[in-house]
């Protein structure tokens, strides 16, 4: 069942301090910039982060960081032009990080969501990130073993949901999102416009309510002129 | 196959060489014209986005971005940019008509699974035996970042190297070992420098046309055949 909820600040409220969230986007594309503010401010701490990158500039997950909220993070990418807020915690011994390969890493939350207890990828075989991994070989190539990650709560950002919590993305803003949607125990999603049930063509929904626990409705900075009208 | 002229983008600091280095648009000219037509193309983020600027479009191919889309356009300029349109490097970008949008998992299920012809790369370092290093100078207080170059490196069905033959140090970047911490083992087939392309197979290195150097100086360089 899909709870619509009047603003950020409710939906992430009773986040516990521990949890394992994952955070949607890439780079800020498809990031929950409202939802992840609000955690901030709901106080949660010694949380354990799913994210592509490790923040950038000073707001949104640079700012859950900054907090000194967040114990571990992982994800693929964390030194960028802009993330200093991170570089300075992980250099100060601040934050634990693990480093996970791009395609590991949406495969490890894809198979959370999914029920798989674990598959065997090519990806980093051979390399450090591969350490400690069990190996196999088929067909006379080696694979590692990678696990599922499970997690507490999703934060995502969507375009379009409706009354069921069927949601559409927009373009490379959906990234992370639908494996996010279905990894978590309770997946809260920020969109631009809710619309009434009916309104989404289903053949064009991405992700089906049933992933989706509680919406925002947080309009968005004006899209481009071509888009005004929809699609 | 076409080669890059002298007369189009060439740096002249090798009075007696056999034909003047070349600079890093020749190298991206002469990477878009290997490409086959109707491939599907991966370009690394960094000096291969450069490739895309001279694709012929009659030659249907098409660019994925590990961010999930094909049919990825050129840079956005004014008012096309999109916040909800990078590519991997987060640069505004555009849509092509035929483009398609997909999730990270069926983004990387395409590299991954094979789908994809071509990815070109930079590196830190290449090993004639094709083990690519380009992720982590492996510096004890340098910061691991990975992003998708695993996974591209080991799914395309062919992975090129773009890069600068020498580092600025002067040291080799084309070696026998990797002393850089892996990428991925064995997944390099061409290697795209300023002093030409180098084919790898069976352990070997062999340059297709010396620019900026004779074959011998390079090998004197290398430390191997050429």
């Amino acid at each position: 069942m899909t709870f619509t909820i009047a603003d950020a600040a409710s939906a992430v409220a009773d986040i516990a301090d521990g949890s394992t969230v994952l955070i949607g986007g890439f780079g800020t594309a498809g990031q929950p910039m409202e939802l992840i503010e609000a955690l901030t401010h709901c106080g949660a701490t010694d949380l354990t982060v799913v994210n592509n990158n490790a923040g950038n500039g000073q707001e949104g997950l640079a700012a859950l960081l900054a907090a000194g909220r967040v114990r571990k993070i992982i994800c693929s990418f964390p030194r960028q032009k802009d993330s200093q807020v991170f570089d300075a915690l992980y250099l100060a011994g601040k934050i634990e990080l693990e480093v996970v390969p791009q395609g590991n890493l949406a495969e490890r939350i894809r198979a959370a969501g999914a029920g798989i207890a674990g598959f065997y990828s090519p990806t980093g075989v051979g390399t450090m990130l591969a350490e400690g991994k069990e190996i196999r070989t088929f067909g006379g190539r080696d694979y590692a073993l990678e696990l599922p990650i499970h997690a507490d709560v999703a934060l995502i950002k969507a375009y379009r949901c409706d009354g069921v919590g069927n949601l559409v993305y927009r373009k490379t803003a959906r990234n992370f999102g639908p494996l996010m949607a279905a990894a978590a125990t309770t997946t809260i999603v920020q969109v631009s416009e809710i619309v009434p049930t009916g309104a989404l063509d289903p053949e064009a929904v991405v992700t089906p309510g049933i992933y989706v626990d509680r919406v925002v409705e947080i309009p968005s900075a004006r899209l481009p002129r071509s888009e005004e009208n929809g699609q | 196959m076409t080669t890059p002229s002298a007369r189009t983008g060439v740096i002249s600091d090798a009075a007696a060489a056999p034909a003047a280095r070349l600079d890093r648009a020749a190298i991206a000219r002469t990477v878009a014209a290997d490409i086959p037509a109707g491939a599907y193309v991966n370009l690394g983020i960094g000096q291969p986005t450069l490739v895309a600027d001279y694709l012929q479009p009659t030659a249907g191919i098409t660019l994925h971005t590990e961010n999930g889309m094909l049919g990825m356009g050129p840079m956005a300029h004014g008012d096309e940019v999109d916040p909800d349109l990078i590519n991997a490097g987060k640069i505004p970008v555009t849509e092509l008509p035929g483009a398609s949008y997909f999730h990270h998992a069926d983004s990387f299920a395409m590299m991954r699974g094979g789908h994809l012809d071509v990815c070109v790369l930079g590196a830190f370092q290449v090993s004639i035996g094709g083990d690519l290093a380009n992720w982590h100078t492996g510096e004890p207080d340098a910061i691991p970042a990975v992003g998708g170059a695993m996974d591209l490196a080991i799914g395309a069905k062919q992975t090129w190297v773009m890069m600068t033959l020498f580092a600025k140090d002067g040291s080799p970047k084309l070696v026998s070992r990797c002393s850089y911490p892996l990428t991925a083992a064995r997944c390099v087939c061409r290697v795209y420098t300023d002093y030409g392309v180098f084919e790898l197979a069976g352990g070997a290195a062999h340059l297709r046309e010396p620019f900026g150097a004779t074959r011998a100086e390079l090998a004197a360089r290398l430390g191997f055949s050429v």
